[in-house]
């Protein structure tokens, strides 16, 4: 279920998609996410022309198709329900290679899987052209609470601390020839995960400690003006517009 | 399992999108008053945790395996607040970072899998503390009873949004009972690993579970000649009720403009979004609505079928439902919101 999270998405580059200050990207790709799920799921060249969009970006933002590709393995189990929806789901039936296949069913199929592959695309493009520091900064631009922005960087910073110490335990039990056979191993592992959160918590307390002795008062100092120009909110907002135009098109044509 | 863009139609998900800002701007406030100025690395430092956590799988049965989602252990260990914004923010971080979950359907992952299962883990866990009074056992059966309920509570709460604006054609029961079946050996070792990483912490520091605060000894302080001298206790994680008024005009723009564009997006958006039938709609009009099947107890209910009786222009009706719906989705989550904090504003209070 939870298939590689364990590399972070960021590739660096100086490209004018890596170049876009974040807020405006977070904001591209929120509205083009809107624009695709609002679309009807009966016009094909729609969704066309919006994959057709996110590989301009891709090729502007220099993100190979392979990366793209290999990322999108995070999408397989919900495949794997919108593949089997056509046969479990209710309504008029199909012959299709030889297989009866519910219609309505291959209708929400195609439609999970459309919008499903074409939001997660955007999201890695996002995330592959923006530094996690620099998208918290821009999520704060966009007046979202400080403390929220706050814990999502602590987060951040500290999640790869906490994944090597889980990793470190794992190699410890299984240098001791722990294997999760069934469920009389829970406890084993289980125990580890108390551990963790003992020294997950305490590591939190030695780091506010740390911060009030630097003079922390509740907010973190600004390093960095990210403010935007008009000229790149007007680069950011091409993709959202024509995502926009295109779903409003696929509306109006019948 | 985090649910993917275009699995909700757009009035659903943005309605589960007003209840998450709502509940994660309450929890805001409530974590301030759980850890104070120590909110932002605590809960940062929590929510690595969980997202450690998440990726421990145990075993469950005959080769299957399954992971902890960490809610109700959440709630118990560092209290409910924080658990709802240390969860919200391990999806957050999994939207943005790691392109998991869609970003339109963020308010409904964060509606699901954060409050749900927090608020229901928690209520149960209170239920049964409060009620048995057994020390530590109490505490460790109450936690696998609460992690145990969460889960399935949590695909409850998916079935019923699937039944409100899911885009597959399933019949609904059999969703609900695929969805509590599986969910319930889920919840079997969601519980039994919640309450095995309680009492491993209780046994170790008792003082950092959030859910056994009541088993710590009262002080007392005694005379050389052993009689008993009354403690004025000043507790030490009460702090000053934190000046809320700055963050709450803070927090005011995001509501109001938030809550703009959900009225906005629900009255013009849906309209077009859901003026072809949906799946189950579909498969209605395509079994010719027999009477003993399908409609559901509402379809005479005002807004029945994403329209608002009475009115004609079927889009007009569409938007107006949308709007509507968003307004009774905020109501009822601001309702259960403002419930839960009077009761904790009345605690502290006594």
């Amino acid at each position: 279920m939870s298939a590689g999270h364990h590399h972070q998405l960021y590739r660096a580059g100086d490209t004018p998609v890596h170049r876009l200050p974040p807020q405006c990207k977070l904001v591209a790709v929120a509205a083009f996410a809107v624009a695709v799920v609002a679309t009807p799921r009966e016009r094909f060249w729609a969704f066309g022309v919006y994959a057709l969009l996110l590989a301009a970006v891709a090729v502007a933002a220099r993100v190979p198709a392979g990366f793209i590709l290999r990322r999108m393995v995070i999408e397989v189990p919900f495949v794997l329900f919108a593949v089997a929806i056509p046969i479990i789901g209710t309504g008029e039936r199909a012959e299709v290679l030889g297989m009866s296949l519910s219609v309505p069913g291959m209708w929400a199929a195609w439609n999970i899987l459309a919008k499903a592959s074409l939001g997660v695309v955007a999201s890695i493009l996002l995330a592959a052209t923006t530094e996690p520091r620099m998208m918290l900064l821009g999520a704060e631009r966009l007046r979202l609470p400080r403390l929220l922005v706050q814990i999502a960087a602590f987060m951040l910073r500290y999640m790869d601390v906490i994944l090597d110490q889980m990793r470190r335990m794992r190699i410890a039990r299984e240098s001791r020839a722990f294997v999760a056979r069934d469920i009389r191993q829970a406890p084993v592992l289980a125990r580890s995960a108390g551990a963790l959160f003992i020294r997950s918590y305490e590591r939190g307390e030695r780091v506010h400690l740390a911060m009030l002795s630097r003079g922390y008062a509740g907010e973190m100092p600004a390093i960095r003006d990210l403010s935007a120009s008009g000229r790149d909110w007007g680069m950011a907002v091409i993709l959202p517009c024509l995502a926009a135009a295109t779903a409003v098109l696929a509306w109006s044509i019948a | 399992m985090h649910v993917p863009d275009g699995f909700f139609n757009l009035p659903v998900s943005v309605g589960a999108g007003a209840v998450a800002v709502t509940g994660v701007g309450v929890c805001l406030r409530g974590a301030r008053r759980e850890l104070d100025d120590r909110t932002a690395p605590m809960a940062g430092l929590v929510a690595a945790f969980i997202f450690a956590v998440q990726m421990l799988n145990f075993p469950v049965a005959a080769g299957t395996s399954g992971h902890l989602l960490g809610g109700a252990l959440a709630a118990i260990l560092v209290g409910p607040y924080t658990a709802v914004l240390c969860v919200s923010v391990v999806l957050l971080v999994q939207g943005f970072f790691f392109a998991d979950g869609g970003l339109t359907a963020l308010g409904i992952n964060i509606t699901l899998m954060a409050i749900v299962t927090t608020i229901v883990g928690w209520a149960v866990f209170r239920l049964i503390t409060r009620s048995v009074p057994g020390g530590r056992a109490a505490i460790v059966a109450a936690s696998f009873v609460a992690a145990l309920v969460s889960v399935p509570a949590s695909a409850l709460a998916f079935t019923l949004l699937f039944w409100i604006g899911g885009t597959a054609p399933i019949d609904i029961a059999s969703v609900a009972a695929a969805m509590g079946g599986v969910h319930v050996l889920i919840g079997i070792g969601e519980g039994l690993i919640t309450a095995l990483t309680v009492s491993s912490v209780l046994a170790v520091r008792p003082d950092l579970v959030y859910g056994a605060r009541g088993l710590a000894r009262r002080l007392v302080l005694r005379t050389a000649e052993g009689a008993e001298v009354p403690v004025t206790e000043v507790p030490a994680t009460e702090a000053p009720e934190p000046t809320a008024t700055p963050s709450a005009g803070r927090l005011r723009p995001l509501f109001i403009g938030g809550g703009l564009v959900a009225i906005l997006l629900a009255g013009v958006v849906s309209f077009y979004a859901s003026s072809s039938p949906d799946g189950l709609e579909k498969v209605a009009a395509d079994k010719g609505l027999n009477a003993h099947e399908q409609d559901h107890g509402l379809s005479d209910a005002p807004l029945a079928d994403y329209g608002v009786k009475g009115i004609d222009d079927e889009r007009l009706s569409v938007g107006l439902a949308g709007v509507a719906g968003v307004g009774i989705t905020v109501l009822a989550g601001g309702a259960v919101f403002y419930t839960v904090r009077r009761r904790q504003r009345h605690k502290a209070a006594v």
